[in-house]
């Protein structure tokens, strides 16, 4: 249960970061998104997933996760992982 | 002819193998110097570290990687300023009293990341640990970063409306500006874990989504796209300086458990500090966005109340951290800091370099429907009565020293806040020491002064110094020209200087000519 408390990030508002949170969706189905002026604000319960290979297919080409530091703007939760193919956003406790 | 193949590049290290590389080979014993010698300041604290290898950065920012994506973030914003000056982008504020939170801002914020980029540039050569060294040093560069691009930004503006000039003298000697600087002024003069606690984890992980977050959101609503961007671009480093802070608390309970009363009592410090000192950008939020996004309230509720307060103490429960001693005030406060602050930014604006104006009719009903009754019953009536006074030609400044010698030792806000159970009741505290009154605006101060009284007792307080014979001289004007205020920066918004340029820059005329 203790994993449920919701995770967030804050995303700047942009073309291709419109594709990246489209990707994002798609991997976490019980992710919100609310936008506000200039963010799209992402929430869901315990963790959020963020795959390389989604993004990829999204944006039709290559994108390194490093690229997603251009795209966030604060976060709530905790990284729990950030390698070259994923980023997990995730309570620890 | 033969076609000569491309080579093939040669793949990358996996992240994880650059980043141990970086943050771990590079690292030696000394051995010509004892290693207290080299480190001596992550001892006198208390603080026990057994294994500084045990320090993870979950970003794994490598050199490489690091300048790539910063040039980047920076080409970024110096296209979105470029193209804010081709366009008459200023044309399109929302109004020009907009521009009173971003003199706020460049006064009060942007010093703070100089302050910062010295600060953590220490630490990068005084922490044990290369991985937490090399975090440092990338902040540390940041923050420079921050402060330049801010001032650059920023001073666009100075072509049109004419207030950029002092902020970092005012800084350092106006009366509402030594809340910001003495909250650093005092996490600097700590210890080095004290200061990554104070910073790191509780300014920038528990509070800068609150101050930066919907402020920034509010200057893309209010038209002022490179401020927004600035704000956006800076936050997205403050990403990895809330992951930085985060780190630290983690690893530092994980050490030891000795170390968690120590850190605990930091906590509670912190928050609370941090927390006062937001309480400009509560007034900010709510009386000098012409075009308001959230409210104070709301952002305080969503930022603070469920992302920390539910989501990250709940995981530092595990450690045994307990949420911070007094957050119940702040709770408690949130109906009415920004009404508060407001007041007292409106009463003395004569005395600043901004100009602050009584809420318009708009602005009134936003408030109310944002504050319901606690607006109603307590705020309105005072907006209301100096609305009247305007209408028959009058302007009511407090004239005097800020709330005179009773100025909070520890925040340093003057000494209006209410209680935070009673908003008829001016909250007051003294402590003796050293057969000497000190005087703190809430428990939460109070507490923070009785801990540490020899380090308080010697704050700079504005309005002791100015009748102590230090800043100028005795009279306002005197004293308003030690701070490096010009006439026209201050006093009332309409009719002033940049209200006369908004009306210029739109071809529009003031009532008194037309």
């Amino acid at each position: 249960m203790t994993n449920t408390r919701p995770v967030g990030i804050d995303i700047q508002e942009s073309d291709d970061n419109r594709m990246l949170v489209h990707a994002i969706a798609s991997d976490n189905p019980d992710m919100t998104v609310q936008q506000l002026p200039g963010l799209m604000k992402l929430s869901a319960p315990g963790r959020i997933e963020i795959n390389r290979e989604t993004i990829e297919d999204r944006l039709g080409r290559e994108w390194e996760t490093g690229e997603f530091q251009l795209a966030i703007v604060t976060y709530t939760g905790n990284f729990a992982e950030w390698d070259d193919d994923q980023i997990i956003v995730a309570w620890d406790h | 002819m033969t076609t000569a193949k491309t080579p093939r590049r040669a793949k990358k290290l996996p992240m994880k193998q650059r980043y141990s590389l970086l943050t771990r080979d590079l690292d030696w014993e000394p051995s010509y110097v004892e290693r207290e010698e080299l480190y001596p300041y992550t001892s006198y604290e208390g603080i026990k570290i057994h294994d500084w290898d045990g320090w993870e950065d979950p970003f794994r920012l490598t050199v490489d990687a690091y300048f790539k994506y910063q040039a980047e973030k920076d080409k970024r914003l110096y296209a979105v300023l470029d193209s804010f000056a081709q366009s008459q982008g200023h044309l399109s504020l929302s109004d020009a009293s907009y521009l009173n939170a971003i003199k706020l801002f460049i006064q009060g914020v942007t010093p703070l990341e100089y302050q910062a980029h010295r600060h953590f540039a220490y630490l990068a050569r005084y922490l044990e640990g290369p991985a937490p060294r090399f975090a440092a040093l990338c902040q540390s560069v940041d923050e420079l970063r921050h402060c330049q691009t801010q001032i650059h930004t920023i001073s666009n503006y100075n072509k049109y409306y004419d207030w950029f000039h002092s902020f970092s003298q005012m800084h350092d000697r106006v009366w509402y500006l030594s809340v910001p600087k003495s909250l650093f002024d005092d996490a600097m003069t700590a210890g080095p874990f004290e200061f990554l606690i104070s910073i790191s984890f509780s300014f920038e992980y528990l509070l800068t989504n609150l101050l930066f977050v919907p402020f920034m959101s509010g200057a893309s609503f209010n038209g002022d796209m490179p401020t927004m961007s600035f704000g956006f671009s800076a936050q997205s480093d403050e990403s990895r300086h809330m992951t930085l802070g985060l780190e630290a608390i983690k690893f530092l309970l994980e050490q030891d458990e000795d170390n968690v009363p120590i850190i605990q009592e930091w906590v509670d410090k912190w928050f609370w500090r941090a927390y006062r000192m937001s309480a400009l950008v509560a007034g900010m939020m709510d009386y000098m966005l012409p075009k308001p996004v959230m409210s104070w309230k709301e952002a305080f509720e969503l930022y603070f109340e469920q992302q920390m307060l539910g989501g990250l103490f709940p995981d530092l429960e595990f450690y045994g951290i307990k949420p911070p001693r007094h957050v119940a005030d702040a709770v408690a406060e949130k109906d009415k800091l920004s009404h508060e602050v407001y007041k007292i930014l409106h009463n003395f604006s004569f005395a600043a370099s901004f100009t602050t104006q009584t809420p318009t009719p708009e602005k009134m009903a936003w408030l109310s429907e944002q504050y319901g009754e606690a607006f109603d019953e307590f705020y309105a009536p005072t907006w209301e009565k100096h609305r009247r006074i305007e209408d028959e030609g009058g302007r009511v400044f407090f004239q005097g020293l800020p709330q005179l010698c009773q100025v909070c030792q520890v925040c340093q806000v003057p000494m209006a806040f209410t209680e935070s159970d009673d908003p008829t009741k001016i909250s007051f505290r003294t402590s003796e020491f050293k057969e000497e009154t000190y005087h703190t605006c809430s428990d939460g101060c109070q507490w923070i002064f009785e801990r540490e009284p020899e380090k308080y007792i010697q704050a700079w307080l504005p309005v002791h110094q100015i009748l102590q014979g230090n800043c100028g001289g005795p009279t306002v004007p005197e004293v308003l020209d030690w701070y490096g205020v010009q006439e026209g920066d201050n006093g009332e918004y309409k009719g002033s200087r940049d209200h006369q340029s908004w009306l210029e820059w739109h071809g529009e005329t003031t009532e008194k000519e037309a």
